[in-house]
């Protein structure tokens, strides 16, 4: 049985090697934040609800839509246009649920119709599963390169936008219907979803954009570790030949892996364009893409294709906002964030490609050598 | 003593060569020697050494005891560019040429003569033509290499280890993806080199060129010296039990005729997109080896590859016994039992970095699965288990991934994941490529036991001693076509370079 435990530990040695980083980030913040005195670690500004409330909401918008990317990835392809078609996504949403003289004056404010905010949901969810479909079936059938066919969503999704939103923000407030609840599910606890808002404890303390990624991550877990599906992924991405010589039809496979990083980026768009309560299509979701495939990496998956995991995944993001929170609060100019991310992703990576004791020896070889 | 006491100084003496590696043995106190103008063919089984061996020789590896003499001088070979000024060119198995530049380029890649810090192509041109000349080949030296055959690409490479005045040159199995005719190019500019008193060490599983090349031959078994064979010593069966250590009884497969009309794999009128304006037609019965021969390019992989369905069909049916099978659907031809062992095992028949599981399994996945699409790890995994059993894949465990197997043993699991389903024909292309004796037996044997079991069976083979000892019946393809059929009765090496040429019999 030992044996059997240690194969775990192998096969998963990059996870774990991820998590004792995460581990090792929250127990810096924790102590670089604390409080002075005997019990100052539970004083810690890292660890009051409202910050851990905070962090776990914005962990579980970027997870869900890194598990998407996370996919592609493992198909041995990019998704690129992540952070732009959340931007539009998120300009349509609240198109839907504004009236439309309260919106700019431009081509898609016209002919979106205000509809009831369910019926919004929906439609977007299907307008993001739309455009996976479409990027997936460019890829998969007509085999173009991934890179480029989303590059030009990234920068198409954008322009349309900006353009359908006459490059001014859109704001939630506008909305005439009574949100309370949507509210709730997009930026509220599972406390206000169960009661309408008068929550408090534990439940109060867990936003509901977590449990979406719970469940994203309990069904994608089981798709991609458990189902004949998810071992295509991974045999598509891995040798794309050797698995059509199988019997496998890799185009559907693929685009699908694309179909379902469409679902998941529309899907986190809705809790954060509430979250925001508006949105400014220039900037909105930017950069969210490199989040996404930064977090995915980290967590072990391969731009080679075919190697990765959704739990990999969840800790390359926690990783990526447990950071970010660190740096806003040690005080760190917001702008170093990026390059303080882009250090520990590098460090991150190098570690896991061949692990500090095989660095320390290339090091020391090269100078015997010189 | 030795054969080659006449000859004054051996162009290379290796004493008592010892190379371990974390675990492995590679060599023990291994002797080796060769003089100016002799062609000596290293054989052995996978793993006997020989690799180890000749990367040692050739600067990539240092042995960890043991004697090098370079002609007469010792000397220890410190690093491929060491062996390089040594005299010492290594023409590799897997081709080092670059196909987008041109073959002058390639020969002086990485000493490029120069003139003001720029390439000087004019002298590269000029430097180049003698060789290329020298081994017949009919290019000049600005031919993109990507316009050239595998046959032609290899002649590149041996004449950049000619153009770094090597005085000897290791070939590892030079011809494993070369046509009948390539081969005997190069056997015939080996032939020359040895005129020009340069040394060949020539390794190599195809025994018929050794005897056909060879002056001597020294064999490896499990890292040590297993004997030698003087020139008139050569023949197929000495050399086998030299690299077994013991005698194996010859492939002398039960000739089984073709029973019914109805059974087996009927091709009718198909058109592939390598040959649009060839129509092929060809019958293999259920429980017959159809043996394919032909050169490389003649459209073999590329039928096989339509008739399985991962190429496009332009025209045509495919039957199995007597059932039509859909066109241009990989899934269609394995539902009905179709397979195809692809010449590739690497690119198209393994995911490699998968377990024997994963592979296994990969075709028949519905069948470990639940209706919710959910594998079973248990069911796939004893499925595994039982083809590693019956087809005696040597592996520590099934979860081993294959790219850690021997080439013997990968070509098996290609096997397992289509003898763990229902076959009714199976497709083997270049079924041997690439794997030692012993390993070999045993593939024939089980395809030899698929037709017995009323398998049709389809070989595409490039190796003429393969193609005359295994098949029931022989078709020889030339340029997209079939250009005849030969019984078994009527079975010469002849006869098939005859019609893979393109003529006809009668």
């Amino acid at each position: 049985m030992g044996n059997s435990k240690l194969g775990l530990v192998r096969k998963n040695r990059r996870e774990l090697g991820m998590f004792g980083l995460l581990i090792a980030l929250v127990i810096i913040t924790s102590l670089g934040t604390r409080e002075s005195g005997v019990m100052g670690l539970f004083e810690s500004k890292f660890l009051t609800p409202d910050n851990l409330k905070n962090i776990s909401r914005e962990i579980g918008i970027y997870g869900i839509f890194s598990i998407g990317v996370g996919i592609v990835i493992i198909t041995a392809g990019i998704d690129l246009s992540v952070g732009s078609l959340m931007a539009l996504l998120g300009v349509v949403f609240l198109y839907f649920v504004t009236p439309p003289e309260t919106r700019p004056d431009s081509f898609l404010a016209k002919i979106i119709p205000e509809i009831s905010w369910p019926m919004a949901i929906i439609f977007t969810l299907a307008m993001g599963t739309l455009v996976g479909l479409m990027q997936g079936l460019l890829v998969g059938k007509l085999k173009l390169q991934a890179f480029i066919v989303t590059l030009c969503g990234l920068l198409s999704y954008r322009g349309l936008a900006r353009f359908s939103a006459d490059d001014t923000s859109i704001n939630l407030s506008n909305s005439e219907q009574d949100l309370s609840f949507v509210r709730y599910l997009g930026e509220g606890s599972l406390a206000d979803v169960l009661n309408n808002g008068n929550g408090s404890g534990i439940l109060h303390s867990i936003p509901m954009s977590f449990v979406y990624l719970i469940g994203f991550a309990l069904l994608f877990g089981i798709i991609l570790h458990r189902s004949v599906f998810g071992r295509y992924i991974f045999a598509a991405g891995r040798n794309e030949l050797a698995t059509k010589y199988s019997g496998i039809n890799t185009s559907i496979v693929i685009a699908f892996a694309y179909v379902i990083a469409g679902f998941c980026t529309a899907f986190a768009s809705i809790p954060f364009c509430i979250y925001t309560g508006s949105v400014q299509p220039a900037t909105h979701g930017a950069f969210f893409e490199l989040y996404a495939i930064a977090a995915a990496v980290l967590g072990g998956c391969s731009l080679k294709g075919g190697e990765g995991s959704i739990i990999g995944i969840l800790i390359g993001t926690a990783i990526l906002i447990v950071l970010r929170n660190m740096v806003n609060l040690f005080g760190y100019p917001t702008p170093l964030s990026d390059a303080i991310t882009g250090g520990v992703i590098f460090i991150g990576v190098l570690l896991d490609r061949h692990g500090a004791s095989s660095i320390v020896r290339l090091l020391t070889k090269k100078n015997k050598t010189a | 003593m030795s054969i080659t006491s006449e000859k004054s100084i051996s162009a290379l003496r290796m004493r008592g060569i010892n190379k371990s590696f974390p675990g492995v043995r590679a060599l023990i106190d291994v002797n080796f020697e060769i003089s100016n103008g002799e062609v000596v063919a290293l054989i052995g089984e996978n793993g006997a050494g020989k690799s180890t061996l000749m990367n040692i020789l050739g600067g990539v590896h240092q042995p960890d005891s043991g004697s090098i003499e370079v002609n007469g001088d010792n000397t220890s070979i410190r690093s491929v560019s060491h062996a390089d000024q040594l005299g010492i060119g290594f023409v590799h198995q897997e081709l080092n040429i670059l196909d987008n530049l041109d073959v002058g380029a390639n020969v002086f890649l990485g000493r490029e003569p120069r003139r003001l810090g720029i390439i000087d192509t004019k002298s590269i041109s000029e430097q180049t033509k003698p060789f290329i000349e020298m081994l017949g080949l009919d290019i000049s030296p600005e031919t993109p290499v990507s316009e050239l055959s595998i046959g032609q690409q290899q002649m590149v490479e041996i004449a950049k280890a000619l153009s770094k005045n090597a005085k000897m040159i290791i070939m590892d199995e030079p011809t494993s993806s070369l046509t009948i005719s390539e081969t005997d190019k190069l056997l015939a500019v080996i032939a020359e080199l040895r005129e020009k008193e340069i040394a060949i060490i020539y390794i190599s599983h195809r025994l018929g060129e050794v005897s056909q090349c060879a002056d001597r031959v020294v064999a490896l078994r499990d890292g040590a010296n297993a004997g030698e064979l003087s020139r008139d010593e050569i023949n197929h069966d000495s050399m086998v039990s030299l690299m077994v250590g013991r005698t194996l009884e010859r492939n002398t497969p039960d000739y089984s005729p073709i029973t019914s009309e109805e059974e087996g794999l009927e091709v009718s009128n198909l058109r592939t997109t390598a040959y649009p304006d060839r129509k092929v037609s060809f019958r293999v019965a259920a429980g017959e080896i159809l043996g394919m021969a032909g050169l490389v390019g003649a459209g073999r992989s590329e039928l096989a590859q339509a008739i399985f369905g991962v190429d496009t069909t332009l025209e045509g049916e495919v039957k199995i016994n007597g059932h039509e099978v859909k066109r241009g659907s990989s899934r269609a031809s394995i539902d009905s039992g179709i397979y195809l062992a692809p010449e590739d095992r690497k690119r198209t028949g393994l995911v490699t970095e998968f377990d024997i599981n994963k592979n296994v399994s990969l075709a028949s996945l519905q069948k470990h699965s639940n209706r919710l699409g959910l594998i079973d790890n248990s069911s796939e995994e004893s499925a595994a288990e039982e083809q590693v059993q019956s087809l005696n894949i040597k592996t520590p465990s099934t979860q081993t991934p294959v790219i850690n197997l021997s080439g013997g043993n990968q070509q098996k699991v290609v096997l397992a994941k289509w003898l763990s389903m229902s076959p009714n024909a199976i497709i083997f292309d270049e079924p041997t490529r690439g794997i030692d004796v012993g390993a070999k037996a045993e593939i024939y044997k089980l395809m030899r036991n698929l037709a017995n079991q009323g398998v049709a069976v389809w070989m595409i083979s490039s190796d003429m001693e393969e193609v005359l000892g295994i098949s029931d019946r022989i078709a020889v393809m030339h340029e997209g076509r079939i250009t005849g059929e030969i019984t078994r009765e009527n079975f010469s090496e002849e006869a098939i370079m005859h019609l893979a040429v393109g003529g006809k019999t009668e």
